[in-house]
Formats: structure tokens, sequence, C-alpha cells
């Protein structure tokens, strides 16, 4: 695309026409937008032709040119209306830009739009937003997965060749997996989150969902790094050093729970690596199967904090708009940190916490990546567990154990159910460690095109 | 670790600053309930010795010199665009404090 750009088989204008000319199409029927930027997008398209014009060597200084992304609504784009998915938020026009949303712009990406998620992020299927539920492209009957569900459909569905996202116990890796696109969570403390609404601030990550796993990183590269405001950053980053990779397969992750589908999907990319000349070995992290109560403790009391500054006073509107879920996860929040029960909840999550952390330093003693399942089965259907928080809440059970963590992970396109409903793959690094991510996922999707098939709509 | 009762849920209630219903109140006393034993499961865990986690940096005080940069500064007219209940450069909140 962007050498075509460059050679000027068409222009930055008419590539925003067509993305603009699919979201019209198509989005009526999946709702993976709240706000088309079309002024907006026609705007930087304009600059890009600019820069095309007079720079000799654009992708240089420009490395995601032409890029059209789109970004789920937590971040905060300047003069843009960003609503968080929430009702409180529903006129609210951001007087800055999240520090990733610059370095996006000044790369030479243009915005077409800003994605639909579950309010506040609080979702893992994308009907907690209060502007109405994502769809999932491969089957309208079923949620895309959340809590970034218009960030996976708007990639899935074509309707943006990128976009950013945000996880905290799963919401990229979990609607990248339902959806047939790659979700990225790097390392907590590499992508700055500076300008995204606040959930649990020792666990949110942004990151990004593409199609490929090589579109992925060039995305990373240009969101990561210090900036002059987030003070949990660090530069480092490990480099892969050429070695056999050796993949971890931790016995909790593959128990009975899983589906059949899910089950021979993974043996299927098992045997893509050996031939690949990858070694697998059984590890165990026993501490895992507690990773769902330990973050159900931690994040909703971070969360009850970061939701207090919503007084409706300085911007947004009254308090008491918040939808069922935010309300319930401030409660529980509030509860768990309250006098008299602080200890016997939050501490000793934190506690666990560690447990958890240091499961997976043992374990990368061994082995380079982990591989598990990002979710037990297919996409389920919009309203089956809409009545049951704690069972939605389970949808989290192989994606927390990495965000409690502070690790890097990956969910990857690995094939289908007999229903034609996606199933991924996910890896989880070491710390700073995304470039054996990028390897072993470029390596898979060299030898595989599942990331390759589109939605019938 | 007891079961919830209306009243903890009416506690709880007040100190995040959310109005309820009746009939939310006892939805929420219901829900709660169940993700609180849920919980219980972490009572499995030997936890002595064992330092809880606040963040996963390992980085600790962070900081900069105290001098003005000029793209760290929000001008006051755009720190005032979100609302329209300002009064000369002052945002209007709501009174706290009441005379007897």
């Amino acid at each position: 695309m962007q050498s075509d750009l460059i050679k000027k088989e068409y222009s930055a204008v008419e590539l925003v026409d067509s993305y603009l000319a699919r979201i019209k199409a198509t989005d009526e029927k999946l709702n993976a937008f709240i706000t088309v930027t079309d002024d907006f997008a026609y705007k930087q398209a304009k600059e890009v032709e600019r820069i095309i014009e007079n720079e000799k060597d654009p992708l240089k200084s420009y490395p995601l040119l032409g890029v059209v992304f789109s970004a789920k609504d937590l971040y905060l784009t300047k003069g843009v209306r960003t609503t968080a998915g929430s009702k409180a938020l529903e006129n609210y026009v951001p007087a800055y830009s999240s520090t990733v949303i610059k370095r996006m712009e000044e790369a030479g990406a243009i915005m077409i739009g800003k994605a639909n998620c579950d309010a506040w992020g609080h979702g893992a299927s994308g009907e907690n937003s209060d502007f109405g539920s994502t769809k999932n492209p491969w089957d309208l009957a079923r949620v895309p997965g959340g809590s970034s569900s218009g960030s996976a459909v708007s990639v899935a569905a074509e309707m943006s060749l990128v976009s950013l996202g945000t996880d905290t116990g799963g919401s990229i890796r979990l609607p990248a997996n339902f959806c047939n696109v790659v979700g990225l969570k790097p390392t907590y403390g590499v992508i700055p989150r500076y300008g995204v609404t606040a959930m649990a601030s020792s666990l949110d990550t942004m990151g990004n969902l593409a199609n490929t796993v090589e579109d992925s990183e060039k995305v990373f590269n240009v969101m990561r790094g210090k900036d002059n405001f987030d003070s949990t950053l660090s530069d480092k980053s490990v480099k892969f050093n050429n070695k056999k990779i050796v993949i971890g397969l931790p016995k909790e992750y593959f128990s009975d729970g899983i589906s059949p589908e899910v089950a021979s999907t993974i043996d299927e990319v098992k045997r893509v690596y050996k031939n690949l000349n990858y070694e697998f070995k059984e590890i165990s992290l026993p501490t895992t199967k507690y990773s769902v109560a330990v973050y159900y403790i931690i994040m909703p009391a971070e969360t009850s904090s970061n939701l207090a500054r919503y007084d409706g006073v300085r911007y947004g509107s009254n308090r008491q708009n918040m939808g069922d879920e935010a309300r319930r996860r401030i409660m529980l929040g509030s509860y768990v940190l309250s006098a008299g029960y602080y200890d016997a909840y939050y501490l000793k999550a934190a506690r666990v916490r560690t447990k958890i952390s240091n499961d997976f330093e043992n374990a990368f003693k061994e082995v380079d990546l982990i591989m598990t399942p990002v979710n037990p089965d297919v996409a389920f259907k919009l309203g089956e567990n809409t009545n049951d928080p704690l069972k939605m809440y389970l949808a989290d059970v192989f994606t927390t154990g990495a965000s409690l963590a502070g690790l890097p992970a990956i969910s990857i396109p690995a094939g289908f159910s007999k229903d034609n409903l996606p199933i991924g793959f996910q890896l989880i690094a070491p710390k700073f460690s995304e470039s054996i991510i990028f390897k072993a996922g470029q390596d898979f999707q060299n030898h595989t095109d599942t990331h390759l098939k589109s939605p019938n709509i | 670790m007891s079961k919830l009762k209306k009243s903890d849920v009416e506690h709880v209630a007040k100190l995040s600053k959310l109005d309820f219903t009746d009939k939310e109140l006892e939805k929420y006393q219901s829900q709660l309930s169940s993700v609180l034993d849920f919980f219980e499961q972490l009572n499995e865990v030997d936890t002595s010795g064992v330092e809880p986690t606040a963040q996963t940096t390992g980085l600790e005080n962070i900081t900069r010199s105290d001098e003005i940069d000029a793209a760290n500064i929000l001008p006051e007219e755009d720190a005032l665009s979100g609302t329209e209940k300002v009064h000369n450069n002052y945002f209007i909140v709501p009174r706290l404090i009441k005379n007897e």
C-alpha cells in the first residue's frame, strides 16, 4: 500500500474515500465505530500527499505513511469526541491527545474513526458499550469479544488497516482471537499510557490490532518509548539472539475445559512450529488457576479509584450516567479496599499476584516463549453471558496471568471451527522480549494462511 | 468472610458516590455476593512471607527537573473547555459545605 501511494497509483485522499465507503456499506451491521472522523481523515490524507510530493524518502521519517487506523474510544484525541464507550462522556471533547495518537499522526498515519468498546474497558464481549454492542463479522449473532471490540472488527472487516486498542486483562487478545486478527499486548511499561482513559493503572497497556504480525510490529515500533508524561516507562528492549526457540506448554492451560476444536487447532499450530525446528517443553504455572480471582480484586480496586474523577464537574455528565458494569466494578473495588476488608481481599490478591509473576519467571528459565489458547472456546452468542457477570469474567481465564505479571503477549489467528468461527493461539514472552514474539509470529505466518482469510461481509 | 448484607451494599454505594434504587441494591447484593464467594479460593494459596505486588516495573522515584517545558503545559482555556459551568477562569462546583 505504501509503495502504491508513493508511486501515485492512487492518492491518500482516494484511499480515505475507499475506507469511508467501506464503513458506510458495512458498519450499520457491525457497529464498530462510535465516531467516524471523515474531515479529520481527509485533512491528514492531504498532509500525506504533501509529504509524498516533497520528501525524497518519505518512509524514513514517516514509517506509517498512509496507514489508515481506528482508535479505541479510550484514546483521547484533541478536538475529536472521546466517549470511553460511556454515556457519562457522550459529548466529551478532549483538550489534548494521548501520546500514542500524537506518535501515530507524526508517523504519517491517518485516523478514520473512534472504535466502539465496552464502556471504560469493562467487558470481554463488547456488549457493555453504552452505544450498542459491536457484532462479530464472522457471525452477526455472536460477540466480537471485548473490550477492544470495535478495534478488532474494524480490522477484520477491512474498515481500517490497523487499530489501537488497550489490554488490561485480555481486552486486545480476546477480540483479536474471536475475529481472526493479530492482537498485541506489550510489556507493561513500554508504550505510554498518557492520555488514555485509565482503567487499572498497574495493569493497563496500550497495544494494537492488525492483519499481520509484520504490521503489528511496525505500529508497535512507532507507539513505544518514553514520553514526558508517563513515569512507568522504560526504553529497555531485549533483542532476539537467533537461537533455537523453546516454547513452553503450561499444563494448567490445557485442561478438560477446552473445546475439542480449540485443542485440535493448537495441536496443528504445534505441528507447524515443529516443522520449523521449534522445540516444545511441558511446564507448570501452578498459581495460574487463581489469576481470574486475583485480577477481579485488583482491577476493580484500581478502577474504583480511577473512576472517582468522573464527578461531572470539570467535564462529562453526571456520574449516575455510568452503566451497570461500571457501577458493579466500582462497588466491588470500593468493597475490597474498604476498612476491615483490605487485608483479606486486596492485600491477599496482591501477594498471590507475586506468586503468579514468580511462576512465569521460573518458567522462562527453561523456555523462551509460552504458548496457550486465548480462550477455551469460540466466540459466544450475544446475550449468552450478560445475565451472569461472573461467567463473563471467566472469559479472561487464559489472558489475565500475563497481565498480572506485566508480560508481553500476542494473539495470532490459527484456524476455524466447523462453523467458520476463528480460533487463535497466544504466545507470552519475558518482559521487554517482544522481539521473540515477532520472530515466532512471523515464522508462523510465513507458513500458514489463516490470517489472510476475511469474513464474508 | 461473611455473606454480603444489604447494609454493606448501601455503605459501599455511599463510598462509591453512586445512587441506587432498592431493586438495584438487591440485584447488586446478589451479584457481588457470588463474586465474593468466588474469591474464597484465594484462601487455598499459602502467601506467608510473600511480598505484595503493587506494580511490575521495578522502577522507583522517577523524577524530572523542576523546569517549565512548553510541551507539558495545558493552557488554561483548554483546561476549562470541558464544561460551561465556569466563572472567571474557575470551575463552578456543587456546594459542599452547608451553612447551618
